[in-house]
């Protein structure tokens, strides 16, 4: 505890570096697969290619992609830019499959009648399609959110600070309270971006959270 | 010369190739490695996930649990366990097989609980007992999810064991990124991540090949009988 007391400043410094680290790759995943996954959706032979490269892509060791893109792209070997770049491919792979499959639930009575109604091909796509796939949306990025979290103390052996530097300094050092602090933040800090996105969700989607009590009701 | 002409130099460097330090060896620990945790992970996690499965008992509490050891930081638990310990391989196997359990109990309750009821209880009403159910019937038309749970596990071991080496003692492919990186040798960390890729990528496909012979199997039973 007075490791902690007397480190407040460098554990605060790390938590905001992960919180940072993990926002952005989890934000920029579920951005670029949303019109990703609504083609993939529409079109059979984009939705057979966008999973099997999704899948190679998530293959891909977290570790090695990382280290690997300096000479791919040409960034610096301690360049945070490799961590952000390494983690949204795997957020994209991941969400890629679930909006496929979001926009897949859909049901076409409801887009016939949206469109029987006067929406539009961008209205239905962004006020009836992508609020509808909303629920299988939230479970994809709470999956990625997660997987994140955790892949971002990884980048702490490629030198960027963040909460997993606290595992490599001491085991360095031989400081139990430091790794266990760590341990303690990135578990926390996985849970709390879960919470809020559960909360977010129950906001946003208000009618799913309604038909999980109903059903929760007649069961 | 640039990172990516250097690394295909040492790659190709015949000197790489051969001794302890090696790749070929390096690859065989890192293959040790990998089996002997998801060998450990299988013992601890498919008998309770068949239990969970077939039982339909504990269900909450183990999607609970595995939710919780996947936000675990692997790097976390192999420092702590190596400090706390001093047995490095021991701190290794530690952390790779708590990342291992989840995907693994997941495949095995997932893939009983995939399973028509219906024919299970037609399993039941031929008089089967509860062992020759589980055996006979349910495993059997689990086993694609199985292995997709060993799949999972394989591949998340592999491209985890590669942090080994921060704790002094393991070896693996995870000598020549750490390694590398500790002494600047940037042709060495790019050659050593296109081998855990190239693995990784391989072991992939063998258990895609696997998944897709025992489907096939599962799918073309009705026509011979």
């Amino acid at each position: 505890m007075r490791w902690i007391g007397n480190n407040t400043d460098l554990i605060l410094g790390y938590l905001a570096s992960h919180v940072w680290l993990s926002i952005v790759p989890t934000v920029l995943g579920f951005l670029l697969a949303l019109p990703i996954g609504w083609w993939a959706n529409r079109v059979p032979a984009v939705r057979g290619v966008v999973l099997s490269v999704g899948n190679v892509l998530y293959t891909i060791p977290s570790l090695a992609f990382i280290l690997i893109l300096p000479g791919v792209i040409g960034t610096g070997f301690l360049d945070p830019l490799n961590i952000v770049i390494a983690l949204t491919v795997y957020a994209v792979a991941v969400m890629a499959r679930f909006a496929s499959d979001g926009f897949a639930s859909v049901s076409p009575a409801v887009l016939d009648s949206a469109r029987a109604s006067g929406f539009g091909a961008a209205g239905l796509a962004l006020r009836v399609e992508l609020p509808l796939a909303g629920p299988v949306l939230l479970a994809g990025l709470r999956v990625v959110s997660v997987s994140t979290v955790s892949l971002v103390s990884v980048g702490a052996l490629a030198g960027v600070d963040n909460l997993g530097r606290l595992f490599t300094e001491g085991v360095f050092t031989g400081n139990t309270a430091e790794i266990l602090t760590g341990i303690v933040l990135v578990v926390a800090l996985a849970l709390v971006l879960d919470l809020l996105l559960v909360i977010a969700g129950r906001a946003l989607l208000p009618w799913s959270a309604g038909a999980r009590r109903v059903r929760g009701g007649v069961a | 010369m640039s990172v990516a002409s250097d690394s295909w130099d040492w790659l190709t460097d015949s000197a790489n190739w051969s001794g302890d330090a090696g790749i070929p060896h390096r690859t065989l620990e890192h293959l040790q490695y990998t089996g002997l945790t998801i060998a450990i992970a299988a013992v601890i996690a498919i008998p309770l996930g068949l239990y969970i499965g077939h039982t339909g008992r504990f269900r909450g509490l183990a999607v609970a649990s595995t939710g919780a050891l996947r936000a675990l930081p692997t790097l976390g638990v192999l420092t702590l366990v190596s400090l706390n310990t001093g047995i490095n391989l021991t701190a290794t196997l530690v952390a790779l097989v708590l990342l291992a359990i989840p995907p693994l109990l997941a495949g095995a309750y997932a893939g009983l609980e995939s399973v028509d009821p219906a024919t299970v209880d037609a399993a039941r009403a031929v008089g089967m007992t509860h062992w020759q159910v589980l055996w006979r019937v349910e495993v059997p038309l689990a086993f694609p999810l199985l292995v997709g749970g060993f799949r999972s596990a394989t591949l998340q071991v592999i491209a985890t064991a590669t942090i080994a080496p921060q704790v002094p003692g393991p070896g693996g492919l995870g000598v020549y990124l750490l390694g590398g990186l500790a002494v600047g040798d940037y042709p060495r960390v790019v050659g050593g991540a296109v081998i855990v890729i190239v693995l990784a990528l391989v072991v992939d496909l063998l258990f895609a090949v696997v998944q897709r012979l025992t489907t096939r199997r599962r799918v073309s039973t009705p026509d011979r009988v």
